[in-house]
Parts: structure tokens; sequence; C-alpha cells
């Protein structure tokens, strides 16, 4: 028995995903409504932002004195200017709050602020129907469609119409090929290996680059871009996996394609994710979290010097094979696509859903 | 001879971020010997987000080994021996899966208590996302915000000398206490107090309402010379589990198994160096270093004192890609034997960390694991040094302090397909000088043992007697300052059988007088040109060596040892030596 990593390159399929606030907080759509990934679906107060009023120091008295002084409430809504303490004497000023904000603590002398301007915000990333409310949390959203997961995000969500620039698997994506003509579309774009790429996609507003590759030195560079990107198969340089490729192009100029390029958590499981909504007359299964290694799965391998092939697993021997470094590991007998025969170690394998 | 054996077999559980392991200890002729070991994928992560199945699947590799049951129809633990002979009385379980746990330190002098802190949180899984102290220039709030953004999962307070004055503790403990006020309670940190013993009480009443967790020990800074962290790290490996009970499914089931004996493994490992340091009493300094998925662990012992650090930052899994903030693909590939360019190697990093679990299948991929192993350790140790206690036994402070005893785990190491491999990537990183006995812990029981000590103190002293190790080599390297290809030592092996075999080493040379497990011979080592293998420069050493694996390994290549830029002739050097090892 041996537990396998599953990566979901579906056609069609229905997916579900919970979405929720780190705190308590309020849910804004309804049961049964249908949202847009950049929908934000749950806001939330959960502020780093605050002011500090040690009315103590200020005045120069003991705190246990100076929070006789302090007329404000855990809970009040105050302006700049509101005055917070007065002290003593003919000529002592008022000591007045310089942010507006809402009181959160008081004691000792002190008054702490939340001074931030905006509630933390939650947007879908996925379109689809809510099919559950978590209450003060956040939704389970249903959409039935094709999905794509990739390896790496840039942390952005966006949607948009499905444009495939990248006309095979392994081409390199090129500064000069994003015109003004492709503004305000999710580009299929192949591998990316520069900046100016990453500047003529911002240039031209894409909503959202889909690359198979990117080179390691770009990651910075992408995250600071405002546009989600998606990377399917590696950090490097690498053709599109088959699978992929294959769903992504047969929906070119798909409509509400979503990009959620949310960073890959191995603890959570959330990983970047393209879904492309379409059109169904039943609900398709929902896929299966976890899975065992098995002969007939389909299989991609993650290492070299296969990787990003896809194929059949065949059998799976009993007992440590010894590859031809010299380690001995536990191992399966996958058919490539092209009909080659390899023993590849277990651990570098993933069920493709 | 009377058995002291306090209960029979114990069934030891790892869980680590890639592999957990399920390893048998039993009383064989009187005496514990470690029996076999299941090993399977972890499960702390999504999608099985539950340890229990690693467990599981470790358990049952176990069972096919050894022909014993352990685990009932329901894949629950069978918790006493049955009369059919099915089951185990003891059980102990050390854990290094889960994410790095973001800690705060807070103390009242950065480089006093607040070092202090540091430490203690280094010796653990953790990664220090913010620090507050006196010397902090920034206001309260900032202070308050900053670590309302970090998130933590725990929080350290260290600082004041026992019954010394408590005001300025005060202030950061307010601090603390304010801003875990604002996190919601489900968010809200373990908390460790450290500090001065006099405000515990007025601690625990502010600070335990607002926390997820309150644990308070004795002053790891208890006066401004003196650093004692023994009893801080008992508790920080309580806390530890605490937050890996609430973090992962299933730990909470496992540390029942244990009798709610869980640590760390970080934690197990030091304690074992710990027990051997004192067993072999002063002048015998112990090292473990443990390259791991989730980590680079270091614990050495001198004389009963542990000195522990631990470094996310050199993990082997998904963490790998921090190692580029420490070092250049170019830098790791000098250790290659063949010419791959530093992109492949960026894009091998990349690639590892995104698939943390994956192993290489080819031989280039294989050099390069082995280069990042070498990388990782060689910049831990580093970083280790320089927080070293000042008084270790060492030849020169830029150098490892004098190890007599080495040992070394972690799969890169010990998995390595040549013991020679092995060998090698442990003498490139860690450059011991001096005479060295070097251990290989082939099946990383070195936690299991320092868990199992908890519940049973012989178990660790007989199973480390009794074969559970592989003794790799002795090696001698000394340190001279002669020319290139200069003489610098003559070794003289007497066998049992009045054999004897001579070997003189040059300035830059690797030799290997081969000795077998279960030999035992006389050594007699001369120095020339002032050359020092521990016991002063030029000055004679005869001693009796025992046999090993590989044998005693004359290392003249220099400390530090610096490659050459000569990329062709680095890597037939490389070649070479890894030749002279056996391959």
């Amino acid at each position: 028995m041996m537990l396998a990593p599953v990566t979901y390159n579906l056609a069609l399929t229905t997916i579900l995903r919970k979405r929720v606030l780190p705190v308590d907080g309020e849910v804004i759509p309804k049961l049964n409504q249908r949202v847009a990934a950049t929908d934000v679906i749950a806001e939330a107060s959960y502020s780093h932002s605050h002011h500090l009023i040690d009315v103590a120091r200020i005045l120069g008295i003991k705190p246990n004195v100076a929070e006789k002084l302090v007329s404000l409430h855990v809970g009040e809504e105050v302006s700049a200017g509101t005055v917070v303490a007065t002290g003593f004497g003919l000529f002592s000023k008022p000591i007045k709050v310089e942010h507006s904000g809402r009181v959160v603590a008081t004691g000792g002398g002190q008054v702490l602020l939340d001074i931030s301007q905006k509630d933390f915000q939650l947007k879908a990333g996925i379109s689809g129907e809510i099919i559950e409310i978590i209450p003060k949390r956040g939704v389970v959203i249903q959409e039935v469609g094709g999905l794509i997961q990739g390896v790496w995000g840039n942390g952005k969500i966006a949607r948009g119409r499905l444009h495939v620039l990248a006309q095979k698997p392994n081409e390199i994506l090129a500064a000069s090929q994003l015109d003004i003509s492709l503004r305000s579309l999710v580009l299929l774009a192949g591998s990316c290996q520069d900046t100016d790429s990453l500047k003529a996609a911002a240039d031209i507003t894409a909503r959202g680059l889909i690359l198979s590759s990117i080179h390691p030195m770009l990651l910075d560079f992408a995250r600071k871009m405002p546009y989600p990107i998606i990377v399917t198969d590696i950090i490097g340089q690498q053709a599109m996996n088959a699978s992929a490729y294959k769903i992504l192009s047969t929906n070119n100029q798909r409509e509400n394609v979503s990009l959620n390029a949310g960073a890959y958590n191995r603890y959570t499981g959330a990983r970047p994710e393209i879904v492309i909504p379409l059109p169904h007359a039943d609900i398709p299964p929902v896929p299966r979290d976890v899975d065992l290694f098995a002969p007939g799965q389909a299989v991609r391998l993650c290492r070299a010097p296969h990787a990003g092939a896809k194929g059949t697993l065949v059998n799976l021997p009993s007992g440590l094979k010894t590859l031809p470094n010299g380690l001995r590991v536990m191992a399966a007998e996958v058919k490539l696509d092209n009909g080659e025969r390899i023993t590849v170690p277990l651990v570098n394998l993933e069920v493709l859903g | 001879m009377a058995s002291v054996i306090e209960s029979d077999s114990v069934l030891a559980l790892d869980i680590g971020s890639a592999t957990t392991r399920a390893m048998l200890f039993d009383v064989v002729e009187g005496r514990y010997r470690f029996v076999a070991i299941g090993q399977a994928s972890s499960s702390a992560h999504a999608p099985f987000n539950d340890v229990a199945h690693g467990v599981e699947g470790a358990i049952q590799k176990l069972q096919e080994i050894t022909g014993r049951i352990f685990l009932d129809s329901d894949r629950r633990l069978i918790a006493s021996v049955q009369a059919d002979g099915t089951g185990i009385e003891s059980v102990s379980a050390t854990i290094s899966a889960g994410a790095t746990l973001k800690v705060v330190v807070a103390g009242l002098l950065a480089d006093v208590s607040l070092e202090s802190a540091e430490n203690l949180a280094e010796s653990t899984y953790a990664q220090i996302v913010e620090k507050i102290s006196l010397n902090d220039p920034r206001k309260a709030e900032e202070q308050i915000d900053s670590i309302l953004k970090a998130n933590p999962d725990l929080i350290i307070i260290a600082g004041g000398t026992d019954n010394g004055a408590s005001q300025s503790l005060q202030k950061i403990i307010e601090i603390i206490g304010l801003t875990t006020y604002l996190m919601p309670s489900e968010k809200r940190p373990v908390i460790i107090f450290a500090g001065n013993k006099e405000m515990r009480n007025e601690v625990r009443e502010l600070l335990e309402p607002l926390s997820s967790g309150l644990y308070t020990t004795s002053n790891i800074r208890p006066s401004v010379e003196r650093e004692d962290l023994a009893h801080a790290r008992k508790e920080l490996a309580r806390a530890v589990v605490s937050i890996r009970k609430k973090q992962i499914p299933g730990v909470d089931e496992i540390d029942m198994w244990s009798g709610g004996h869980m640590l760390p493994s970080a934690f197990a490992e030091g304690r074992i160096i710990k027990l051997l340091s004192k067993l072999y009493g002063a002048g015998k300094a112990v090292l473990s270093v443990n390259l791991g998925a989730s980590a680079t662990t270091l614990n050495a012992g001198f004389s009963a004192r542990l000195f522990s650090k631990n470094y996310p930052q050199f993990g082997m899994g998904a963490s790998l890609t921090e190692l580029l903030k420490y070092t250049t693909a170019e830098d790791i590939a000098r250790w290659l034997t063949i010419d791959i360019s530093p992109q492949r190697i960026s894009n091998y990093i990349y690639t590892k960390a995104l698939y943390p679990n994956s192993i290489p299948a080819t031989k280039d991929d294989l050099q390069i694991e082995q280069a990042l192993g070498r990388e990782a350790l060689r910049i831990a140790l580093h970083e280790a040094q320089e927080k070293l206690p000042t008084d270790v036994p060492v030849l020169n402070k830029d150098l490892l302090p004098l190890f007599e005893i080495i040992l070394a785990g972690g799969s890169i190491i010990s998995n390595a397909p040549t013991l020679g491999q092995s060998l090698l990537i442990l003498l490139d990183a860690l450059q011991p000088v001096g005479i060295s006995t070097l251990i290989l812990d082939q099946n990383n029981l070195l936690p299991a043992l320092g868990a199992a000590a908890e519940l049973n103190s012989i178990l660790p002293v007989q199973a480390l007697e009794t074969g559970a190790f592989l003794n790799l080599a002795t090696v001698i390297a000394p340190i001279c300052s002669a020319r290139y290809g200069t003489n610098i030592l003559k070794a003289s092996l007497r066998r049992a059988d009045g054999s004897v075999t001579v070997v003189e080493l040059k300035q830059g040379g690797l030799e290997v007088l081969p000795l077998k497990i279960g030999e035992v011979a006389d050594l007699n080592l001369q120095p020339f040109h002032r050359a020092n293998i521990g016991h002063g420069a030029g000055r004679k050493v005869s001693m009796k060596v025992g046999g090993s694996a590989i044998g005693i390994v004359l290392d003249g290549r220099g400390r530090p040892l610096v490659l050459t830029s000569d990329d062709i002739r680095r890597r037939e050097l490389n070649k070479k030596w890894l030749w002279t090892l056996g391959g």
C-alpha cells in the first residue's frame, strides 16, 4: 500500500472549494447565488494597524492616576481630534486622538486604537454556485468545468477570456508576441524565460498568464506583476504536460476562465488552479482527494530523465529496485505515452486525477 | 547474569516530513538490540492530512519484515502483548513533520536574554519571525502590529536576572499581552516564559488566558554571563508537540500510544548526544548531524553539556530554495565530478522543493543532490560554529572543534549507494580535525533512541553497543601549513596477526588503511613539519584502533579544505578522492 499524490488535469469535473476567512467576519453572498472568481465573498476586521496613546507617559503621572482620566471606552468609534484625557492644572492641554479608529483596549493609563482603514476581503477564487454558507467564516463553491492544477502561483486572482498564444506545448514566450490585441485576456503562453515578457503582459493589461515553466530568477519579479501567473509544470524550462495543454488549447476563447494563483502549500493542499466553466447536462462526479498507487493509473513523472512525461502505471513490483545511480528504492513500471517502458521510483510519480 | 531489563520490546515511531519510520527494539540474549525498521511515506501533508496513514504504512512494513503483529484488523495498535504474541508493551514517538514554526522572541537586551531566547528557538523546528527587546527603537504599537502580522505559533519571553529588577520586563510582557489580546482566540500562540523567576506568577496571571498554552520554565539567562537552556528545552519540546497536536490530525492519537511522551525528533536526538557525551566523559566531545527533509540538525555534546541547533532553512525538502540565500549554484557545483551548469543546479533545487519527497533517478541528479547535502551541512556547521561555547576543545577557532565521535544521519548520507560516497560527503562538509570516529546512523535511529530513553533508560545504551549503527571510518585529519605534496604524517598499523602496513600522507592527499569491522590494531602516527593531529604540533600518537567499514582514513587535504578554481583539475580530484574511499 502506498499513498499517491494526485494532480488534477480534468476536462470536465465538479469542483468544490471551501473559502474561509482567517477570523470571524461577514459572509456576503447568499446560498445558491452564483459568484465570479474575483467577487468578494467575505470580509473581516483583521487589523494589523494600531495606535497606542500612553496618557500616563504624556502627562508624566502614574498609570493608575492616568486611568481615571481616560474618557474613552472599548468599542467606541473615535475620529481624529477626539479628546482622550485632560491633565490637571490651569494650562494642561487635552490629549487628542491623531487618527480615526476604534478603541480596542484601555487600561493602565493607555488607550489602544485600531486605525486600519479597510477590512480584510476574501475573494471567491473560482466562479460557481454557493452550495454552503459557513456562518461568519465563508462558503463552499461548486463549479462544473475543466480543472488544471499548477505547481507555482504568484498569489493573484483574476478571470477572463482564454486565448491560446502558445501553439505548441514547448513554446517559449517572447515579449514581441504580446501586442495590444491581447489586452484583457488570459493567455496560455508557454515557458517564460525573461522579464521583458512579464513586463509586456503587464503593459497590455493581460488578465493572466498560464505558463508551462518559468526561469527561477524571474520568481520575485513575477510575484510583483499585477495579474495572476500560474506555472503548470516546473520552475526551470520544460514543455507543458500534454494533458494540461490539451484541455487548455481546446478551450480557446472560452469566457470566464478563472486563475487562482495562490501559492502551493503542501500542508493545506492549496494549489494554484485554472478553472474553465463549461456547459453541462449532468453534474459529473467530484474527483477523489486521495488515492493508492495501482496498475492502470495515468501517472506523470516529476523528475529527470523523464520529467513531465505521462504514462500508465503497469506494475508495482515487490521489494526494492536498484536504479542506474545505485539507489535502492520502491519502484513502479510505467509505460510512457510514447510506448517506452521504464522503471521509476514510486516517490517520483504523481497520479493524474 | 540477571537481567536488568525494565520491559521487553519497544516500538519506536518517528514521523518525519518525508518518511515515517517504525522501529522495533527487542531483548536478544539479555540485551536490547535494534531488530528491524519499516518505512512509509509521511502523510502529515495534504491530501492525506493525517499522520496515521504514514504510521500505519510503516508499521505494516515492519510487520511484514518481522512477522510480528502490532495492529489489529481495524488497524488499531494492540497495546499490550497478547497470549498469541501479538501486540507491543511500549511505544515511543518522535516528530519532525509539520510546517516550520513561526516564533517571536522577546527579551530585555539584544545580546543577552534575547540572544538566549534565539538560541532556545533555534534548537527546534522554528523560524524567528519577529524580535522584541528594549533595544528596539520602534514604538509599542509598531511592535504590536509586527507581531500581529507575523502571526506566530509560539512566543518565547526571556529576560531579567533571577530576583533582579522586573519593571523593564513588565513592559515587554504587557506588549505581548496586548498583542495576544488582539488576536482571535483560536489564533493565539503558545507562550514560553523563561525569564526572571520572580515574574512567573504575574506572567501566568496575565498571559495564560491570552495564549493557547503557557509554559513557564527556569530562567535561560540567570545571569549576564551564564546561559542555561537545559530545562527550557524540555518545556519547548512539550510546547512544540502541543502545537503539532493542534496543527496535524493524528498526532494526538500517536502521542497517546506513547503515553503522552512524544518528543520533537531534534530534541530526542539531542538527549542521546548529551547522554553519550556524559558516558564518554570529559575530553571526548560528540557531534551528531542529521541532514533531514525538514531541517539540518546539529547536536554537540561537551562533557554532558548540550549545544543544539536546528536549521529549517537548510532542510533538503520543501525549503531547499532557501539554501540559495546562503550560497550559489556555482559554489554547489564545486563538489561535482562532472560538468553541470549552475542553471541546471538551480532548476534541480526548485524541482526538488516542489516535489520534496522525490529522489534523484539519474547519476547526474544524484551528484547534484549529494553536492546540495554537502553545501547545506557545511553552511549549517559554519553558522553553528559562530555560536559555540568558547571553552570547547579546538585546534583553530575557525575550524570544527575536536570531536572524538561524529554520528551522521539523513537519507542523503545514509542512503548513498556506496559507503565511500557517504564518507566523502561528511569529510567535505564537516571537515573534521584531529582523530574522529565517524558513525553512520543508517536507519535514523538517534531520535528514536532519545525518545525510548524516556521509557527505558537501558535501551539506548545497549542498542548503541550492539551494532545498531555502522562504524564508518576512523578519520585522522592533521592541520599543517607545509607545502602541497610534502610528507606530513606517517601512519603505521600493526594488526593482531602481526602484519604491518605503513602509509605516508602528503599535504593535499587522502589515504586509506583498511581495517575490517571486528579487528583491533595498534596505530602509530608520526607527524612531520609540525602537523597537529589534536595532541600538539608534531606530537606522536600511539593508540589502539577498532576496525570499521572503510578503515582508517588519513585526510591531508587541508583545513579548511580549499578546492582549486581550475574546474577540470577540481573535478578530477573529487573523482580521485571518491575512488580512494572505494567509489
